[in-house]
């Protein structure tokens, strides 16, 4: 229960009537960007959580509803999309810049 | 008040230069632990913070003749240089190296930003297989002066420095668990009553590094955090404790921190005791 959950798109075992899941993929130019350090902030700003994306860019996170920002950071640039989510699944997509 | 930082922390410079060092061992610590196996720093051994670091059955750590085994297998000897790294800014790093205090090795350090700062900085990583001989390991008998139980943070309430070091949801119970993890938790959420919330992540910068010495003091001092009196860390199970531990004993000095790896885990399953809700 402790280690750190695989990334990826797929949601057998996820209970999304009581989970609020953020989930999407990191791009580049259209082109998934794995080993992005992706970070969850509260809606103060203050960090939440970080996850690095998979090989396919997917992230994960399991949130509460309300507002969240994502901040991703890697070799290849910077990224940042904001977002209140809702229980069950909610979709993000965060493209790099820069 | 003199830094200790250069006997506890070594960045990526001094790390690429003690790669071939003999005296020197290179120990990656990952919360996921298949994170080595995908590249890790040439030369560096992987310890599993689950199946090695914890007893199989009960909740605690493997017993000091189990500890002095691993080593012993792993080729670490007491008078090596272990150098700890790892993902998510070093927590499980952080914990190993709280770990190996209690047991009592005399020169551990951590790599400053861990895996993240060395990939940040596109160093390489090997998929070599590492093998060292086998070392002869002596633990010392575990170090509680570093280590709180349940009983002493419930006594702590009101009288010591009680540092809650997760995120402020999770402080608030908002969440019962850090937000890559399923919210299904089976504890009461809150936190301790008089702990003040310094969330781990205000003593690290972006990319994983630790704060200045002065940040670091500010930090803590405009929390709140009476370095004249003992104080106790604690998180969900005692790894983001660890790096906050790390930084008022390990950098700034503080003679009296303990870390509660037992944690919210614990506390907030205890029947009857106090919680606060709330920022």
């Amino acid at each position: 229960m402790c280690g750190a959950p695989s990334q990826g798109q797929g949601l057998e075992g996820v209970d999304l009537s009581t989970e609020t899941v953020i989930q999407g993929e990191v791009t580049r130019d259209g082109s998934p960007v794995p080993a992005a350090y992706v970070r969850l902030l509260d809606a103060s700003g203050e960090f939440t959580a970080e996850v690095q994306s998979s090989a396919q860019g997917h992230f994960r996170f399991f949130a509460a509803p309300g507002s969240w920002t994502l901040r991703v950071l890697s070799a290849g640039g910077r990224g940042e999309h904001s977002l209140v989510a809702n229980r069950g699944l909610n979709e993000a997509q965060l493209q790099l810049d820069g | 008040m003199t830094s200790k930082r250069a006997d506890v922390l070594v960045d990526v410079d001094w790390a690429q230069e003690h790669l071939e060092d003999p005296n020197v061992v290179f120990v990656e610590v990952d919360e996921d632990v298949s994170a080595y196996d995908g590249g890790h720093i040439a030369g560096a051994v992987k310890l599993d913070w689950k199946s090695e670091l914890q007893d199989p059955v009960i909740r605690d750590f493997v017993s000091k003749e189990d500890f002095e085994a691993l080593l012993s297998t792993k080729g670490i000897s007491n008078d090596d240089t272990v150098v700890l790294y790892g993902g998510n800014n070093n927590w499980f790093a952080a914990y190993a190296y709280w770990y190996f205090k209690v047991y009592g090795h005399s020169d551990v350090r951590l790599l400053d930003g861990g895996r993240k700062k060395w990939e940040l900085d596109g160093l390489p990583l090997s998929t070599d297989a590492v093998s060292r001989p086998a070392a002869t390991y002596t633990a010392q008998e575990p170090d509680t002066s570093i280590r709180a139980f349940r009983d002493e943070a419930l006594a702590a309430i009101d009288t010591l420095n009680l540092v809650d070091v997760r995120s402020p949801d999770e402080f608030s119970g908002k969440l019962l668990a850090p937000a890559h993890l399923p919210q299904e938790q089976s504890q009461r959420g809150g936190h301790i009553p008089s702990a003040v919330n310094v969330p781990w992540s205000k003593a690290a910068n972006d990319d994983g590094t630790f704060k200045s010495d002065d940040e670091l003091r500010a930090l803590y001092a405009d929390a709140g955090v009476d370095d004249g009196r003992d104080t106790i860390a604690y998180c969900r199970i005692g790894e983001r404790s660890s790096h906050t531990w790390f930084v008022l004993r390990e950098l700034l000095g503080h003679e009296n921190v303990k870390n509660y790896d037992g944690s919210w885990t614990e506390y907030g399953s205890l029947v009857g005791v106090p919680i606060a809700k709330g920022a």
